[in-house]
């Protein structure tokens, strides 16, 4: 028998036999699509996080004051000693080093706005005019520390206070209040609403000297340093270690933090997660694959006297176990297109509830899905179709 | 053209062996007309599935068309089957979702004959047969008689050297019987060896000689 004829022949039985197909195919179209859609929100939501990581900006490096030990002694501790401060003399020297494109010193605290009979409590970021790239923030108007200010008390409002403090008028221009130091307002934050966990729609942000000398501190909170490229992250961070362990005298006591390290850690989470949740929809395939097998025993008991009859009008084993064989193999083909199919919609569908969740399914998981299916359909029907090649012609025939 | 040497058949039934056939020695002609008769168990089916390759014997040398096909391997003797032997069944054993010419065309496909060649063949079979009205029917749609024509036709197309008819009329009433057999013995007077299993003692009487079987023996064969 030729391919070709035991294709047609095995597609005839399994349109002949409508209910018995649909159920099959619904089946394994289910396992796929299970396998398309859950790997979709799997690894839509890890491109969410890595989209949110990349929002507060590129190939950034963090300088923290103090060792995160995870493990053995803290000297410091033991002998009395606090860890030296991070100052913005360090932070010059790390806006030397040629891996380091910009920087930018940050304090943090908070403090009492008033202007014009209103009054709040912010938070107040100090920093230079490069936070703004470094964060990718964006000015609606005006500017942050233009050249020849730099030492100007300045101070850039959030969208909603400027809103807030200044409704009917343009906020630039105007005096502020910050606790008991004045502030000429020379820039307006576009609205960004909230990424990682805060919003700087309700910030305020204010030359560092001015910053340092409100909270009484000379130690920066962390510092922000983008470096020039992707590559030269790891050379960045040596150099920052390096630098500060020779201006602090030898000591290591700062805490260096890539944004690709962190990212990288909720980076394979997510993917382990979504890989979690494939294998976990595998197993309805699985299932489909022991249903096929179930069926397909089912119809070649149902079909006994037909296989008796190619038999004796000279159908060898190989014939038959072809026939059996290809027919399991349509089944799990249109299954697996259809679930194929029903995922991507479901994955649409997906998109269309939550916008921000780019449920994507990953094209790793849609071709093993795919070949997962199509390999359980396969192994499944071999049981079947061999054991179809084996009857006994005079009993299969006799088989009423 | 049918050779059989002492050919023995024995079916284990619990611990027990039955003898379905013992040491039967027979020789057909090509062309001959031959019934086998004989009560139920006395091996009669279990012959003709032997002389049809479906069924092997325990012992005993059958030679078909002077070759040794004793030892032939599975794929040989489905081979031989298709090409030599035209089986037609009591129950007809048409494909149900396969129309009649579809059902005609199967020894075709198996046979890996291509189909251009299939398709005029079998339209020569359906009017051998008088069925081209009936060709895009389904065996379901079919009468008792126009399925048996149909399995006539699909066990002929092959142009086999021996027709092995295990009571085709078994199913059909008495006229359309007579029909069906007129049909196979037409065949017969064509050349093809037409072997006959029934307990009709009148079908049987057709036939130009007759073999009587009884506890898996020839007790019979007269011409």
């Amino acid at each position: 028998m030729t391919l070709n004829d035991t294709l047609l022949i095995s597609l005839r039985a399994v349109t002949s036999y409508r209910v018995r197909s649909l159920l099959i195919i619904l089946a394994m179209a289910l396992g796929v699509a299970a396998v398309v859609m859950l790997t979709a929100l799997g690894d839509g939501a890890r491109r969410y996080v890595v989209n949110q990581f990349s929002s507060i900006g590129t190939n950034l490096i963090a300088v923290m004051p103090g060792r995160a030990e995870t493990s053995g002694a803290f000297l410091g501790a033991t002998m009395g000693r606090t860890p030296r401060d991070l100052t913005l003399k360090d932070a010059q020297l790390i806006g030397r080093l040629p891996q380091v494109r910009r920087y930018a010193p940050l304090n943090v605290g908070v403090a009492e706005l008033s202007a014009a009979k209103r009054l709040r409590d912010v938070t107040v970021l100090g920093s230079t005019a490069d936070l703004i790239p470094i964060r990718h923030m964006n000015l609606a108007q005006g500017s942050f520390l233009a050249h020849d200010s730099e030492h100007s008390a300045q101070i850039v409002l959030g969208a909603k206070l400027a809103e807030e403090f200044f409704p009917t008028s343009n906020a630039i221009g105007q005096r502020i209040r910050l606790d008991e130091n004045r502030f000429l307002v020379t820039g307006v934050l576009a609205l960004q609403g909230e990424t990682m966990g805060y919003n700087t729609d309700e910030i305020v942000i204010i030359p560092i000297d001015y910053a340092q000398s409100l909270f009484n501190t000379t130690s920066l909170f962390r510092i922000l340093v983008e470096a020039r490229s992707h590559s030269d992250i790891p050379s960045a961070k040596e150099a920052i270690h390096d630098t500060l362990k020779k201006s602090h005298d030898g000591e290591e006591d700062v805490t260096i933090i890539t944004q690709d390290a962190v990212l990288d850690t909720f980076d394979r989470i997510l993917h382990a997660l979504t890989l979690a949740v494939a294998g976990i929809a595998a197993i309805s395939l699985a299932v489909a694959g022991i249903l096929i097998m179930n069926v397909m025993l089912v119809a070649i008991s149902q079909r006994t006297p037909e296989i008796g009859l190619l038999k004796a009008i000279g159908a060898d084993a190989a014939d038959i176990r072809h026939l059996f064989f290809a027919e399991a193999l349509w089944l799990s083909l249109a299954g697996t297109i259809i679930g194929f199919l029903f995922g991507q919609f479901g994955s649409l569908l997906l998109r269309l509830a939550y916008p921000q969740l780019p449920a994507w399914a990953p094209a790793w998981a849609i071709i093993a899905g795919v070949i997962v299916a199509l390999i359980t359909g396969i192994l499944a029907s071999l049981l079947p179709s061999s054991r179809a090649a084996r009857l006994d012609p005079v009993q299969a025939l006799s088989k009423k | 053209m049918i050779d059989l040497t002492e050919i023995t058949r024995i079916f284990k039934m619990g611990d027990q062996s039955v003898y379905a056939l013992h040491e039967i020695n027979l020789n057909i002609a090509t062309g001959e007309y031959v019934s086998i008769m004989g009560p139920s168990g006395s091996g009669k089916s279990t012959l003709l599935n032997i002389i049809g390759l479906l069924d092997r014997p325990d012992s005993g040398r059958y030679a078909l068309d002077g070759k040794n096909v004793t030892d032939l391997t599975e794929t040989e003797q489905a081979q031989t089957r298709r090409d030599k032997i035209g089986f037609v069944f009591q129950s007809f054993h048409l494909v149900p979702r396969l129309t009649a010419a579809e059902n005609i065309e199967m020894p075709l496909i198996l046979g890996e004959i291509p189909p251009d060649e299939r398709k005029s063949r079998v339209a020569d079979a359906l009017q051998a047969f008088d069925l081209q009205s009936r060709a895009q029917h389904r065996p379901a749609e079919l009468s008792g008689g126009q399925r048996q024509r149909v399995a006539i036709a699909r066990a002929t197309i092959l142009r086999p050297k021996a027709i092995l008819a295990d009571e085709p009329t078994g199913n059909l009433d008495h006229s359309i019987g007579a029909e069906v057999m007129t049909l196979l013995e037409k065949l017969c007077q064509e050349g093809t060896t037409l072997i006959v299993v029934t307990h009709d003692r009148e079908l049987s009487a057709r036939a130009k000689r007759h073999i009587g079987m009884r506890d898996g023996k020839i007790v019979t064969d007269s011409s």
